[in-house]
């Protein structure tokens, strides 16, 4: 009966958040050289409670609450790296990531190529929209960083993959930029493969099989995705694959193709913006690759060009709904 | 730890220059000569144009590298800033790297792919040097060093970081961050802002309202020191002292050293923004090789003839190492897409290069990198 209960346990159904704090757990019981660094997340336990227990589990040596500078966390980060450390650095919101821009783009982006020096570095925090949080707290900044050589950056969609990845990320050899989604934090819960489970940077994940056309899309989209593709199942019989990318860079070439091939067509969805986001990249991709396998130009559904707005009704309209996604899926099967 | 300012030649610790042995004393002599001799061959290899790039010049600024990196030991961390080549030189980087980097040559420390005095190496104590390569945006590595210093403490180890500054990068942001961050954390980290007059073209009154940038130490609760950064005793004397607090558990020391910068910020500024005589009166009054010069003839009792044999020396290593860097091989244009990232090791040629031999892809360093053994001990 014990034994029983006790696998339940083991089983039990966390959540994204909840998924990330145990990668972090985990890989600071494994690795003496892994910490944290931040604003808000040692006493406090984070902005969004991510990092909650974690001081009171390693100390104050390897959960370092910082002043608010953003430039000399990455930077600290950075110099710690060189030195053989593995920091985690928590951005309170994504949006802040700016802030320090220069230090990862100028210094750690060109650290190894220019300087042989490596920066084992994870910069981490909440991302996105559909939560009301306005034009600083909403932000989706991936593609500015995607465009620097030198960085890595990962966005999930799913608890398991938050947690495999956030563990992959602590062990790459190089800075992982790590965006979680905010509105997955609590909404979105999974169950952990048992034992060390660490999931592959610069790996799509077939997130639904199809054949009638394919979606490819990543972090909270592909939710959006699944739901539209369901509806245009049900409703109007098309059959939609849909690609979630998981890493961002390096882009997974050969998923990309592979879809394209298979149904040859190809919708591309991000809550980012839409001038100069990853969509366009992933197009121009396909074009110069696949353009024999193609019935149809690739059509994006992304963000309006607007800098996120506060009221639901802004908001909702600005972002991608699941209605864009079906009006675009219908007219790509059609064409 | 509230912040305070002392002018050199106050204070017990004034004599902390003044007394070392006179071998030592020699050397920084040495160190100063190798930097200005070694500085002025450059501009001979620039103007028959072996220098790719800018060359960026410490004339008048010696003293205050190589003064300031010598209160270091092997195993401290030092970064530099694009007038310390002194410093560099004080910490092991050697002037046949120099030239290739400047040259731009496929061996140099970054294989061609930064420039001028842009390289390092750190690490492990013993392993490595103990100086880190700058970057162009002014201020970033006050962070950095921040964080190195931050892994000394976090692992015990008893050593100490120092990092350049000069009067414009006190006006970053990243200075701020990284200093106050330092301060904060209680680092075992030196900071020094070299007020050479002129960033670039503009005078330190445009650059900050503060009668004297030691006065910044008191803002972030920090040691603050203000010294004549000419005379190479007085930097050595200001620096260890902040070392020797670093070291015993201290924090952070702000320290200035007042100097100037006789060239202009690189070999193309004619300086036409400083007022007229003014590079000449420092030249006349207030070099700092013709003053430690006089300090070791008139005071120390050294014979010309023994500074005359220092500087012979100095003339044979660096028309040596100009040879090997001349003769040094040029990149090859494949070496450009290794090494970004771990893995990847590297990346591939793009389609409409089809065809270009791709053997070099796989090669983490070039042959004959660097020219420093770590199996024949340290720099010194």
């Amino acid at each position: 009966m014990g034994r029983v209960q006790g696998r339940a346990a083991l089983m039990a159904e966390i959540t994204y958040l909840e998924a990330i704090r145990e990668a972090l757990d985990e890989e600071m019981a494994r690795d003496p050289n892994v910490f944290l660094l931040g604003e808000d997340i040692g006493a406090f336990g984070g902005a969004f409670k991510v990092t909650d227990g974690l001081m009171a589990k390693y100390g104050e040596q390897r959960v370092i609450d910082a002043p608010i500078s953003e430039i000399a966390i990455v930077g600290a980060a950075a110099g710690a790296a060189h030195m053989g450390m593995r920091p985690v650095v928590e951005m309170q919101f994504i949006d802040f990531m700016a802030n320090a821009y220069d230090m990862l783009t100028n210094y750690v982006a060109t650290a190894r190529y220019r300087a042989f020096l490596g920066c084992p570095m994870v910069v981490r925090g909440p991302s996105g929209g559909y939560v009301r949080g306005g034009p600083f707290h909403s932000q989706n900044p991936e593609a500015g960083f995607i465009h620097t050589p030198g960085l890595k950056v990962v966005y999930p969609s799913t608890a398991e993959d938050a947690k495999g990845l956030m563990k992959a990320a602590i062990r790459d050899d190089d800075c992982v930029l790590f965006f979680e989604h905010k509105y997955l934090y609590r909404r979105i819960k999974g169950t952990m493969p048992a034992g060390d489970h660490v999931v592959p940077i610069g790996k799509a994940r077939t997130a639904r099989e199809g054949t009638d056309l394919s979606i490819i899309t990543y972090a909270a989209t592909v939710h959006k995705a699944l739901e539209a593709a369901e509806q245009l199942r049900s409703e109007h019989g098309l059959s939609v694959e849909v690609i979630d990318l998981r890493t961002l860079a390096p882009l997974d070439d050969e998923a990309i193709f592979a879809t394209a091939r298979k149904t040859n067509r190809v919708l591309v969805v991000h809550e980012d913006t839409r001038t100069g986001g990853i969509a366009g990249e992933i197009t121009a991709r396909i074009n110069e690759t696949c353009f024999a396998h193609l019935d149809a130009p690739v059509l994006r559904v992304t963000a309006h060009d607007i800098p996120l707005p506060y009221a639901p009704a802004l908001e909702d309209f600005v972002l991608p709904q699941v209605a864009d996604i079906i009006t675009a899926a219908r007219r790509l099967a059609a064409w | 730890m509230s912040g305070r300012r002392r002018r050199a030649g106050e204070g017990p610790g004034a004599s902390l220059g003044e007394a070392l042995p006179l071998d030592r004393k020699l050397e920084l002599y040495y160190w100063m000569r190798l930097t200005r001799t070694l500085e002025e061959r450059l501009v001979a290899l620039y103007r028959q144009t072996k220098v790719v790039g800018g060359l960026f010049r410490s004339l008048g600024q010696e003293a205050d590298a190589v003064g300031s990196c010598y209160a270091l030991e092997s195993r401290d961390v030092m970064s530099p800033l694009i007038r310390n080549m002194g410093a560099m030189l004080v910490k092991g980087a050697t002037p046949v790297e120099i030239l290739k980097q400047y040259m731009a040559r496929g061996d140099s420390p970054t294989r061609g792919r930064e420039l001028n005095i842009h390289f390092g190496d750190i690490g492990e104590a013993g392993n490595t040097r103990g100086f880190l390569g700058q970057i162009s945006p002014l201020g970033d590595m006050v962070p950095v060093m921040a964080g190195v210093t931050m892994t000394f403490k976090m692992r015990g180890e008893d050593r100490v970081g120092l990092v350049y500054v000069g009067d414009g990068a006190t006006s970053t942001g990243a200075f701020h961050e990284g200093i106050n961050f330092a301060a904060v954390q209680r680092l075992p980290l030196v900071v020094i802002v070299e007020n050479n007059g002129y960033a670039y073209s503009t005078p330190t009154h445009k650059q900050s309202a503060v009668k004297q940038f030691v006065d910044k130490a008191i803002g972030y609760g920090v040691y603050g020191e203000q010294v004549d950064g000419n005379d190479v005793l007085a930097v050595y004397d200001c620096t260890k002292r902040a070392v020797d607090r670093a070291r015993g558990g201290e924090g952070v020391s702000l320290l200035e050293f007042m100097t100037f910068r006789r060239k202009g910020h690189a070999e193309h500024d004619n300086q036409s923004y400083v007022q007229p005589g003014e590079v000449e009166a420092w030249a006349a009054d207030n070099d700092p090789i013709d003053r430690y010069v006089r300090v070791l003839i008139d005071r120390e009792k050294v014979p010309q003839a023994t500074l005359d044999e220092i500087d012979a020396r100095i003339h044979r290593e660096i028309d040596a190492a100009t040879d090997v860097a001349e003769a040094s091989p040029l990149p090859e244009p494949l070496d450009a897409l290794v090494g970004v990232y771990a893995d990847p090791p590297a990346e591939r040629p793009l389609w409409y290069r089809d065809g270009a031999d791709v053997s070099a892809l796989g090669r983490e360093r070039a042959e004959g990198w660097g020219t420093w053994d770590a199996s024949k001990g340290g720099p010194r």
